[in-house]
């Protein structure tokens, strides 16, 4: 008799590349979570506030209603993530008996340690994580992130971080290709990750699990840059709800993601659609306040 | 080259979804890959490949490239289509939840994450006959769920449960399994069996 085996590493990293060509939306409430899907999202991101409402109220930033989390996964039939606090696992758990399809461990959250990230192996649900560099990357991988996104700065509407981010991963890929196989045990301690992942991420020549561009992404043209970059798939935050018209923005953005490479549609979908969310550019935000900085 | 060397084409709806494996699966088996995004792709090619992801939103992005009608037509043309997951609930006749059917060419009916939400998605060896003895792993992710089959559609596979997971109806394969998440090609091999030339791999 055959068996069957739930909560795989396959069934967890399947679900990423599910998600590959897409646009993954941050959503405050059951109506807006419809709209994301009705625009064609493919998955739904449910939190109380987006990133730069988060930034406006300041004050610690935790994982959100689990009501809230259930009305959002009752509405909608698209896969439903959502956040908890970098290594609160004891937030994870709670979202995992809710039944989220991915938890978000994320540092638009007010980091709950300082020190240790949750062990994401122990856990059936799966996490994804945010990155900055290929060591980040790695580390989270190691830790049982079945998705990386790498991190642009969230709630600004300013892609220049997901741009400097993105460029250090693959440009990190790159690198670790041209080494020798013994070279690789010295990267692995440069990066500060395990030498199996590192290995794997050389001989794959991209990480061993999707990669996504998460924060900062506003306009169509932005989801396409990201796209080009290397990233498989993009989140879009505040910029789809705090922009003038949310439902034409999100129909652009899933438009701009699908067709990423073709200007003749990019610039159709870009014309007439109003005003994106207004954004803080990064040099108005102080160093110390960098969400995207959050992460060890 | 003549008609008789060329390499076949195989297309894969490449809107959004799990596209890549796909494409690796089709040069493994021989063939060359072709992504479609626009009508234009869809010329030439010998077979075409719906992949999994989301069926809400590729349904809604194959009206607005206007893909409906072409990808039709090729099937009324007797192209081989295989449909996975996702691309099972596009060429479905019946959507237990009330959706219209997109290209309904395969006489069963499906429930859209039939099997439940992501942490009830399964990894489960399937004994597949057609494909030899060596059962294929099937990995199911918010699979879609066979609810009933027609008299028209030949059940490949099932589930350890006895639910249908491959389907097949003249030149059309669905799986509610990711043949294109393993190594084991034999489902891509199958395809290029219906197209009817080609390194097949039966096994």
């Amino acid at each position: 008799m055959t068996t069957i085996e739930r909560s795989t590493w396959a069934t967890k990293v399947g679900l990423a590349r599910m998600l590959a060509g897409g646009v993954i939306m941050d959503v405050v409430t059951a109506d807006q979570a419809k709209i994301a899907e009705e625009a064609g999202a493919v998955a739904v991101m449910a939190l109380e506030r987006v990133p730069s409402d988060i930034r406006k109220y300041g004050g610690v930033a935790r994982m959100s209603d689990p009501r809230l989390i259930t009305e959002i996964m009752e509405a909608t039939s698209i896969p439903v993530m959502a956040k908890c606090r970098i290594g609160h696992f004891a937030e994870a758990q709670i979202l995992e008996l809710l039944g989220v399809d991915y938890i978000d461990e994320s540092e638009v959250l007010t980091p709950a340690d300082e020190e240790h990230h949750i062990d994401k192996h122990a856990f059936k649900v799966p996490f994804v994580c945010g990155c900055r560099d290929l060591g980040e990357a790695l580390r989270r991988i190691g830790e049982g992130a079945a998705m990386i996104r790498t991190k642009g700065e969230a709630g600004t509407g300013d892609i220049v971080e997901a741009v400097r981010h993105m460029r250090a991963v693959q440009k990190g890929i790159r690198q670790l290709q041209n080494m020798r196989p013994d070279e690789l045990f010295a990267a692995a301690k440069e990066l500060r990750a395990p030498y199996d992942v590192v290995k794997q991420t050389a001989e794959l020549g991209e990480l061993p699990v999707p990669n996504f561009s998460a924060g900062g992404v506003a306009t169509p043209a932005d989801a396409s840059l990201m796209r080009q970059l290397g990233a498989q798939a993009v989140f879009v935050g505040s910029g789809i709800f705090k922009s003038e018209n949310p439902e034409r923005y999100a129909r652009a953005i899933v438009k701009a993601t699908t067709q990423y490479d073709n200007p003749e549609i990019l610039a159709e979908v870009s014309a007439g659609l109003g005003e994106p969310m207004r954004g803080t550019s990064l040099g108005e935000i102080p160093p110390e306040e960098r969400l995207a900085a959050r992460g060890w | 080259m003549t008609e008789q060397e060329r390499r076949p084409r195989i297309g894969v709806l490449a809107l959004q979804g799990a596209v890549r494996p796909h494409v690796e699966a089709i040069r493994a088996v021989g063939a060359d890959p072709v992504e479609v995004r626009l009508p234009r792709d869809l010329v030439a090619l010998d077979g075409l490949i719906l992949p999994g992801g989301e069926s809400t939103t590729m349904r809604k992005l194959i009206d607005i490239y206007g893909l409906r009608e072409p990808i039709a037509s090729l099937a009324r043309g007797g192209t081989p289509l295989l449909g996975t997951c996702a691309g099972m609930i596009l060429l479905a006749e019946r959507i237990a939840d009330g959706d219209e059917p997109v290209f309904p060419l395969l006489d069963i009916e499906v429930r859209r994450n039939g099997y439940g939400r992501q942490l009830d998605s399964f990894e489960a060896d399937l004994d597949v006959p057609e494909l030899g003895p060596e059962p294929l792993h099937g990995v199911f992710i918010r699979a879609p769920f066979v609810t009933d089959v027609g008299p028209a559609a030949e059940v490949l596979a099932r589930d350890p449960d006895g639910t249908p997971v491959a389907i097949r109806q003249g030149r059309v394969l669905a799986t509610a399994f990711h043949p294109e998440l393993t190594d084991d090609r034999r489902l891509h091999g199958l395809l290029l069996q219906l197209v009817g030339r080609g390194a097949g791999n039966p096994a």
